[in-house]
């Protein structure tokens, strides 16, 4: 395992080893389970869930609708109170304001506060090539860094590791780990709280994102359950945060929908331990925001993929799908892992690599996602609508063909029909081929001697 | 009450048994059932695989072929829910369609059919009629009437079954884990029968019971609401075996 996605093979190759991984199936069945439980029973205290479900919907879609205004509206802002605005067009350009702004401090060492859009366009492994250090200071993050692993979950990126193999790690790579250490989850903590308490009084940079940014007043906002971020974002003197341009909310009277919402999709909580809010530079401290379009305005031009750019990264279309829980997150070759990564990333990467190709398949299309998003994105009607723009394989494509023009004449049908039927015992019951997948663990149902339409024809309906 | 059977082509072909069941179900509760012989499949595997061009061609055949009724009964959830939440996507308005116990329960608003099947039998809402259609409890309410029939709730009923149609021969690996899965809830109500109200999941499922040699059979709904004590055995199917 290293920290790299590039050169994966396609879903289905990478969700097969995975399914036979008992540990991880064991890991992801109880972590979703459990977050699965909690979400359900923190969403039905609330008696307006469905109307804050539209109403978070609603601010979104709007907000995007009119997002060239805001961006400026929050710029402004966020000028006019002492911090800086960068734009980023793309994660090289992202990661390449950000490395020029840490140097510029003459440090080579900076905390980091777990951050989605920072994963997205690899910043610690561009910061590295820069002779900075970036140390995640989420414990999650951590292990995951320590580990030179990969996130798995967009909440909980360690959800694939037990606390054996934490234990492990925390002795293998943590330079002051307590030679004693358990495996018990307290020690674990403390084992961790001890070495980060020293990153973050050393630290003079850290870099963040941000859950939400609210342009009236160029405020930024993080919710975060360690208290690591809270550490983060005061201490330092200098703070970077790179923040999509997606994560824009116009008012505080709208932040008030998402701080509802946010914590009980994603961790099951009525409300999350920490939320740390910041207008510009505080007293004392310089702050960039750097704003990270990487593929976002493409998005935002396409009628029905937009809706993924309502995503507020709660992970609750991962804890429910059923495919999710099955191949883990790695097998999606993505920092978005699970249904929303399915939509996002081949609409943020496009479609060109087979990986990126095999992401809008890799769903049943059971909804479930659907019914979990708390700002009501239809991923089922995304994927759909992104397989119709991904490479069909020839053979598959020769197959929907011949189906569509047997379909297209009820004659052609029951000629098929009287085929199979006159065939049926000579049929194999190992079908060759791709279709060799459906019997390789199912068997074939019987082919009738007579379709339905043809006891139609024969009977009318048979006897009234 | 004139109703039009879209019987689907995964029921035209391989589960005629279910068809049979529907139309003489329909009659017994006095409907008159037409069956337009022009009709062949609602493009779901197209549309849902990523071929929209086919799948709008199959739309609009589907409707030219039922323009002229005025209610289309549909015994799959899956078909049922892609005429009537994916056509208007594609730009195309059809007549009424309701899956067959959305058409009981709600038009002709009966949930005793009369029907009687003496076995323990679990049911397993397939994801497009639980979250595409909203079918509720109608296809347990419906079960509960029938005579003989002792309903045992099937845990992680919510769960998808791991079908998907072309998902299941594309990711096969997780389709079988899926399945597996569904399978051992099965198993673990100690039902006989494992019925649903699509037959394209019974196929996926019912393969993997036989397969494995559970001795669990999958029926479709129609086939229980459709038996009664004059069939022989009592309470046997119409359809003959599935499974080979």
């Amino acid at each position: 395992m290293s920290g790299t996605f590039l050169g994966m093979p396609a879903f289905p190759a990478n969700a097969a080893r995975a399914v036979q991984d008992s540990q991880l199936r064991h890991n992801l069945r109880k972590a979703t389970h459990t977050i699965r439980a909690k979400r359900l029973s923190t969403i039905a205290e609330v008696p307006d869930w469905r109307e804050l479900r539209e109403a978070a919907k609603a601010v979104k879609d709007a907000t995007l609708r009119d997002l060239d205004r805001h961006l400026l509206c929050l710029e402004e802002q966020v000028t006019a109170t002492g911090g800086h605005v960068h734009w980023a067009r793309d994660a090289a350009e992202a990661c390449r304001i950000v490395a020029g702004l840490v140097r510029a401090t003459g440090e080579t060492e900076v905390v980091k506060v777990k951050s989605m859009a920072t994963q997205e366009i690899g910043l610690n492994e561009a910061l590295a090539e820069h002779g900075i250090e970036a140390y995640e200071t989420d414990l999650a993050e951590l292990i995951v860094q320590l580990g030179d692993d990969r996130p798995s979950h967009i909440l909980v990126p360690a959800i694939h590791r037990n606390r054996a193999e934490i234990r492990e790690i925390f002795l293998r790579s943590m330079p002051d780990a307590p030679p004693g250490l358990t495996d018990e989850p307290a020690a674990l903590a403390e084992a961790a709280r001890l070495h980060l308490r020293q990153r973050f009084l050393a630290s003079k940079v850290a870099i963040s994102g941000a859950n939400f940014a609210v342009a009236e007043t160029g405020t930024l906002v993080v919710l975060e359950s360690e208290g690591n971020g809270r550490m983060c974002l005061t201490l330092p003197e200098t703070l970077i945060s790179v923040v999509g341009i997606e994560k824009i909310v116009p008012t505080w009277r709208d932040l008030e929908i998402f701080l509802q919402v946010l914590p009980r999709s994603s961790t099951g909580e009525r409300m999350n331990p920490y939320t740390s809010t910041w207008t510009g530079a505080t007293e004392g401290q310089t702050f960039h925001l750097v704003l990270l379009d990487n593929g976002r305005t493409d998005v935002l031009a396409d009628e029905i993929g937009r809706q993924a750019l309502r995503c507020i990264r709660c992970s609750a279309c991962l804890n429910v799908c059923p495919v999710y829980e099955r191949a883990g997150g790695h097998a999606y070759g993505s920092v978005y892992p699970g249904p929303i990564g399915a939509i996002l990333t081949p609409q943020m990467r496009g479609m060109g690599s087979p990986l990126d190709a095999s992401l809008p398949y890799a769903s049943t299309l059971c909804g479930a996602c659907y019914d979990a998003c708390p700002v009501a994105i239809d991923i089922p009607e995304v994927l759909v609508h992104l397989r119709a723009r991904a490479p069909h394989p020839p053979a598959e494509r020769a197959a929907m063909g011949a189906a569509a023009w047997t379909f297209s004449r009820a004659v052609r049908l029951t000629r098929a029909q009287r085929l199979a039927s006159r065939l049926r015992r000579l049929l194999p019951r190992r079908l060759p081929g791709p279709l060799s997948a459906w019997t390789d663990t199912r068997d074939l149902p019987e082919v009738p001697a007579e379709s339905f339409r043809d006891w139609w024809s024969r009977t009318q309906g048979g006897p009234r | 009450m004139r109703v039009a059977l879209f019987i689907t082509c995964v029921n035209d072909t391989l589960y005629p048994g279910t068809g049979r069941a529907v139309v003489s179900l329909l009659r017994r509760l006095g409907c008159e059932v037409d069956f337009p012989e022009a009709q062949t499949c609602c493009g779901q595997m197209h549309l849902n695989t990523g071929y929209q061009d086919e799948a709008r061609r199959l739309a609009r055949r589907f409707r030219a072929v039922f323009a002229r009724h005025e209610i289309v009964v549909v015994p799959s959830g899956s078909c049922a829910a892609t005429i009537r939440e994916h056509y208007p996507r594609l730009g195309v308005e059809t007549p009424r369609v309701v899956e067959l116990t959305e058409f009981l329960v709600d038009v002709l608003g009966v949930t005793d059919v009369g029907a009687y099947f003496p076995h323990r039998v679990t049911y397993h809402p397939t994801c497009h009629s639980l979250r595409g259609l909203r079918l509720g409890d109608r296809p347990e309410t419906l079960l509960r009437a029938v005579r003989g029939l002792e309903l045992v709730p099937l845990p992680g009923a919510e769960e998808c079954c791991g079908f998907g149609g072309t998902f299941a021969v594309k990711n096969p690996a997780v389709s079988a884990a899926m399945c597996a899965d569904k399978c051992r809830a099965v198993l673990d109500t100690g039902a006989e029968v494992l019925c649903a109200a699509d037959n394209s999941c019974l196929t996926h499922l019912g393969g993997a019971l036989h397969r494995q040699r559970t001795g669990v059979r999958v029926v479709h709904i129609a086939e229980i609401l459709a038996s009664t004590e004059q069939d022989k055995p009592a309470g046997t199917p119409i359809a003959s075996g599935r499974g080979r």
